[in-house]
């Protein structure tokens, strides 16, 4: 995952909310907790000391509890929100240092936006709503009305164009969304909580959608969940934020499987841990086979699959393959053991956490 | 002693009892120092210091205003030497193209052929054509006031008491000053006064929607890198239009409201037969008229109703 470019740098970044921000930022820099700079000052703290690397043609989920300060982020990277202090940097380039003109172009061609609440316009009808990025940009519709019937195609809406966003339901509001970011032909895709407000099932479908598309299409997403399900599904790095800060970020495999502290434990504590553990998250890589091999599983298989292969036999083993070449081999012993989180969270943790 | 102190007080006259005392006002404080103003002097005053800026005012109003008294006169003209059976249809048109309901045409023509039944069409005509004038210049210059007030909370704070003011004030006041600034002949007279009076509603609901337009949906177009002018005619107007028209529709209510007033300062129409009902004690040519005018109010409001309707129901709530 190292080896892709990174898209966009964040550096130090912070955001207070308040009178005074600058000073307050002395404090926050000077060691004053979130808390004490309410209590004292009466700043907020929304973000503080972000570091992170967004890595190109990567989906980079951002996954906080609500105040956690992960939609103030995202905002940042296209400047909906100024940051206090800090760096984000787009292609090497900082943006901070943009002028209107090139804020604007930013927004335009090189990133787009999906919004919770779908934010379509309710006066434009669904080819017009996606084709907002085109039109903003001066295109006219003889000519757009091409590139945005593909989009609304791919993503399910053919022969929706004429209607309006109220006569569509939520999903499809939201699939209408989703078009309109494509449609910006943008390299980098802002999803902000983008499948929240949406039934359980439904979810699901656009996630699998997402999937399907970003096998595709490679772009950039920074999503934005407080789902952790969601986020294991869809992440290739995992950004954990509580109260405004990084608490953790990584593969997600291996955060689910080494959780830095007991915030994340608790986290993890709660997932269907066979359905979302990899094969290669829990084999051993070695050279020759421990015992008798009863067959061989993909090193991308989820824990899950193997159990209903082995069928629940524990002592059997299995060779792990990636593209047919062997890579190491799986214990069903370490399949079993992975399945308990390492440690176990402590009843009331979280309600230490929230004090 | 004290015999003699109080025979000596209360010889001549009785003492002031606390009872009587008078509130310190100009008129009292006056009685008791020559120097200080009387009330009187007050209301002088003001009337002088108008006086002497009026020409000046005159100067400059005068010109400014000019046009509205050739648009008056020439919707005025227009009107009455056009034939009744070209204007009556041209309405029905103009109905028909903004409710796009027949029944509402149907309506609009039993009302109008009721009004040239009775012999009235004239001065309906000249009601409807002053109508038509001032609530297109109001809408003209209160759109834009209305925007600029949503934009920036210095000016909303600032034009509000003002509003208030102009909403507040009774409509006979209006009259008062603009009849020193201007000749009583001139047309832009009750002009100025009708769009006074009715910008008021047309300013205050484009405020209010453009504030109404969902913040998420402000937030989208400036993540996709909308301009300000793109947002405005793209976004915020469109969105903001149930409560424009909302909004132009009361200044048309309020329009045909101050028309009548107006007549007392030579405005033509069916608030003369109203003022000669008054005047002369014709009971009937007063009814007459007023029924008139009720009539003239339920075409303009369930036209525009209508009108607003449509806009209603092609963009609904949505976001």
């Amino acid at each position: 995952m190292s080896d892709e470019a990174v898209k966009i740098r964040i550096r130090e970044l912070y955001k207070i909310f308040g009178e005074d921000p600058q000073a307050a930022l002395e404090q926050v820099k000077a060691g004053m907790s979130k808390p004490e700079l309410l209590d004292q000052t009466n700043h907020v703290l929304g973000l503080s000391d972000i570091n992170v690397d967004i890595r190109d043609g990567l989906t980079t989920v951002i996954m906080g509890l609500s105040g956690s300060g992960k939609s103030t982020l995202i905002r940042h990277l296209n400047r909906l929100i100024e940051p206090t202090a800090g760096e984000v940097l787009v292609d090497g380039e900082d943006i901070l240092d943009y002028g209107p003109a090139q804020l604007r172009d930013l927004r335009r061609r090189r990133m787009s936006m999906v919004f919770q609440k779908f934010a379509l316009f309710p006066h434009r009808t669904v080819l017009e709503n996606a084709a907002l990025a085109l039109d903003v940009r001066g295109i006219a519709r003889a000519e757009y009305e091409k590139e945005a019937t593909k989009w609304l195609d791919r993503v399910g809406l053919g022969g929706n164009e004429s209607q309006f966003p109220h006569q569509l339901s939520g999903g499809m509001q939201q699939r209408v969304g989703i078009a309109r970011a494509l449609a910006s032909n943008s390299e980098i895709m802002l999803m902000d909580e983008a499948f929240s407000a949406l039934d359980p099932l439904i979810r699901t479908d656009m996630q699998n959608l997402l999937v399907e598309l970003q096998a595709e299409l490679q772009k950039t997403i920074v999503f934005i969940t407080h789902d952790l399900d969601e986020a294991l599904k869809l992440a290739d790095h995992l950004v954990i934020l509580n109260e405004g800060a990084v608490v953790q970020q990584g593969e997600p495999q291996h955060i689910l499987l080494h959780p830095a502290d007991p915030y994340i434990e608790d986290f993890v504590s709660d997932i269907n841990r066979a359905r979302v553990l990899k094969v290669r998250s829990v084999m051993t890589r070695d050279e020759g086979p421990a015992g008798p091999i009863a067959g061989e599983v993909d090193q991308e298989a989820t824990l899950e699959d193997v159990i209903s292969i082995s069928e629940g036999d524990i002592s059997k083993n299995y060779l792990v393959t990636k593209d047919g070449q062997r890579v190491g081999t799986l214990k069903m012993k370490d399949l079993v053991k992975a399945l308990v989180p390492s440690k176990p969270a402590e009843d009331g943790i979280r309600v230490k956490m929230s004090a | 002693m004290s015999d003699l102190l109080a025979q000596a007080q209360g010889a001549d006259a009785p003492a002031p009892s606390l009872w009587d005392l008078p509130f310190p006002s100009l008129d009292a404080l006056n009685e008791a120092c020559g120097r200080i103003p009387q009330s009187r002097d007050l209301t002088r005053g003001l009337e002088q210091g108008f006086l002497d800026i009026k020409d000046a005012l005159s100067l400059v109003l005068d010109p400014i205003t000019q046009p509205l008294s050739w648009m008056l006169n020439g919707a005025l003209w227009t009107i009455l030497n056009t034939p009744w059976w070209i204007v009556i249809p041209a309405l029905l048109l103009v109905t028909f193209f903004v409710a796009r309901s027949w029944g509402l045409v149907g309506f609009v023509a039993a009302c109008i052929g009721l009004l040239a039944f009775i012999d009235h069409y004239e001065f309906a005509m000249q009601t409807l054509a002053i109508i038509f004038v001032c609530a297109f210049l109001c809408v003209l210059l209160g759109v834009p006031i209305g925007i600029g007030m949503s934009r920036s909370d210095a000016a909303q704070r600032a034009i509000i008491p003002v509003l208030d003011m102009l909403q507040t004030l009774p409509p006979f006041v209006y009259l008062i000053p603009l009849i020193f600034l201007f000749s009583v002949t001139e047309p832009k007279l009750y002009g100025i006064a009708i769009i006074l009076y009715a910008i008021v509603p047309v300013i205050r609901l484009t405020d209010l929607g453009i504030r109404l337009v969902d913040p998420a949906v402000i937030e989208a177009a400036d993540a996709f890198g909308m301009t300000d002018r793109q947002k405005l005619y793209g976004v915020q107007v469109p969105l903001a239009l149930p409560n424009i028209m909302a909004g132009v529709n009361q200044t048309i209510m309020m329009s045909l409201a101050m028309v009548v007033i107006a007549s007392l300062v030579s405005a033509p129409g069916l608030g003369v037969l109203v003022l000669r009902g008054i005047r002369n004690l014709e009971l009937g040519v007063g009814l007459v008229a007023g029924l008139g005018i009720v009539l003239l109010a339920i075409i303009l409001d369930r036209v525009t109703k209508a009108s607003l309707a449509r806009v209603n129901a092609s963009q609904k709530a949505g976001g």
